[in-house]
């Protein structure tokens, strides 16, 4: 795909081994997690990761809308992803797209492995989640925050669920692709891992790579996840930990 | 002062991380293994490879021989024997459905109101988006939930506002034996009722309605932080004004608040205001 279109390929990896914003292939942007931002959901996040701006808010467990979805064992996992049409330079085309059913349909899934479903039968768990400033790697970023936001919501599940994808730039693999890397790279391999089993509840890929670059690519998406959980679970904990009120007393 | 408050709230997410005292409950995370757990998976928590886990965002309370999570948010979760407040979602022939925060709608029978109503007249006693005070009576295994409006406190809500909180801050709400409700009405001399729910109605002027809903906002914004009693104390203190001391007593029986404050008081309006052609309240002893 790199040939599409008049933009020359940017150089992606410099002599010394660093990427375009100057980090090593291994490191990640700088991510920020904040949990419960909004008032009205039962459970929400937002999560700023590089130039990503990713809101999510989750309803319910509540009464399933349309009622034909209804299943008489557990809740169903509605996911909706969105892109604003200011996410991106070239205006988004609002609404559903291929892409957009796809990546709702992939993190319902994914969260169908963590969460508790059978807890609340007949209802449903709603995921929303907003994309408002994109620069690659959005469905991890969405997903992220979907995750704090159900925990947020006091929704029962398995585990926190973090998300990264790995790619392949200039013939190496390098953790959490920005726009350019993805754009012009050879590969990008999006998963999100239940760190407490080592469980992938959600792999794709896209390029090429040779069976051993997968391996590689797996284990340091794997050591990313391990990272972003810890941002998620300090997000959580600022939230809800007890703490002195200035001026209080007992 | 509602300005400065809010804008401690929003400092809140990233500024105090600081690890809690270690007298505090201990806070927990979905997929947090809880450590040393000879203890059998309660609530809250499960069990994989020998090892218990937390499945919910809550404090860890041992329960021998179990460990529990209490849960920190989430919607509520009805127990048999709560007083909460309810909204009419529709209207069946012989039933109202009634959204009481919960997972699922709760269905209200005609025979668990305080009227005699005809079939296919349901619509005539209470319309959709009206308030009542019910009692969760039962649950069953598929999730349903029976309310009554029979007893003591319950029925429709004629008058002031209902504001909601977190389900999880309602003890703080009602505070150690209901000091909490009553430091509030005494301060401002509105009435509160509290479900379980968390919806919580207010009565009474309205500016007295007003310092109400700004105490309870405080209330469910700042409820995990220790000092909230004497924070809101001091806020009310700082908005009272000389006439304000002492509820001032709202005509009639709606005035009656010595009730404990943990129990839904009696209701502000004659239950059998809602009847169109008044099927008092008399009839209820019929049920």
């Amino acid at each position: 795909m790199g040939s599409v279109g008049a933009k020359e390929v940017p150089v992606l990896l410099s002599p010394e081994g660093l990427r375009i914003d100057g980090r090593k292939l291994d490191e990640l942007r700088p991510i920020r997690i904040r949990a419960g931002p909004l008032h009205q959901a039962d459970g929400s996040a937002f999560v700023e990761w590089g130039a990503n701006k990713v809101m999510a808010a989750v309803y319910g467990p509540r009464e399933v809308h349309p009622r034909h979805l209804q299943q008489n064992n557990k809740a169903v996992i509605q996911c909706r992803y969105n892109m604003a049409a200011f996410s991106v330079d070239e205006r988004k085309r609002p609404g559903l797209d291929r892409r957009s059913q796809e990546i709702s349909k992939v993190i319902a899934e994914a969260f169908e492995s963590v969460v508790f479903a059978e807890e609340y039968p007949r209802t449903s768990i709603d995921v929303y989640i907003e994309v408002l400033q994109a620069n690659a790697g959005t469905r991890c970023a969405g997903l992220v925050a979907a995750s704090v936001a159900l925990a947020d919501a006091g929704i029962p599940m398995a585990d926190l669920l973090p998300a990264v994808a790995v790619g392949k730039i200039d013939g190496k693999i390098a953790l959490d692709l920005k726009k350019e890397e993805d754009n012009f790279g050879e590969a990008d391999l999006p998963m999100a891992l239940v760190p407490q089993s080592g469980r992938l509840v959600l792999l794709q890929m896209e390029g090429h790579m040779t069976p051993e670059e997968l391996s590689r690519s797996l284990d340091l998406g794997v050591a990313g996840c391990k990272v972003i959980y810890e941002k998620m679970k300090q997000a959580l904990r600022d939230r809800y930990a007890t703490t002195e009120l200035p001026g209080g007393s007992a | 002062m509602s300005q400065g408050h809010r804008s401690g709230h929003r400092s809140r997410g990233r500024g105090e991380s600081s690890p809690p005292p270690a007298r505090d409950r201990v806070l927990v995370l979905p997929g947090e293994e809880i450590p040393g757990s000879a203890l059998r998976p309660g609530a809250g928590t499960y069990r994989l490879g020998g090892k218990v886990y937390a499945s919910v965002l809550g404090l860890l309370e041992p329960k021998p021989p179990f460990v529990t999570v209490i849960p920190l948010s989430g919607r509520y979760i009805p127990k048999a024997g709560d007083t909460v407040i309810g909204i009419v979602t529709d209207c069946q022939t012989t039933f109202w459905l009634l959204d009481i925060a919960a997972p699922r709608w709760a269905p209200l029978h005609v025979t668990g109101s305080p009227w005699k109503v005809e079939v296919g007249e349901t619509d005539r006693y209470l319309r959709v988006g009206q308030a009542v005070v019910v009692r969760v009576e039962s649950l069953e295994a598929t999730g349903r939930i029976g309310v009554t409006m029979l007893g003591d406190g319950l029925g429709k809500l004629e008058e002031g506002t209902i504001v909601s909180v977190s389900p999880a801050r309602i003890p703080r709400v009602v505070g150690r034996n209901g000091s909490m409700v009553r430091s509030i009405t005494a301060h401002t001399g509105s009435q509160i009722a509290v479900g379980q729910n968390g919806r919580i109605w207010i009565g009474g002027s309205p500016e007295a309605i007003q310092r109400t809903r700004e105490a309870l906002r405080m209330i469910d914004e700042q409820g995990q932080h220790r000092g909230l009693t004497a924070r809101v104390e001091s806020y009310l203190s700082s908005t009272d004004r000389p006439g304000d001391r002492g509820p001032e007593r709202v005509p009639v029986e709606s005035a009656h608040r010595d009730a404990v404050p943990h129990e839904l008081p009696p209701l502000p309006a004659e239950p059998d205001a809602g009847g169109p052609d008044g099927p008092g309240a008399d009839d209820a002893a019929e049920y």
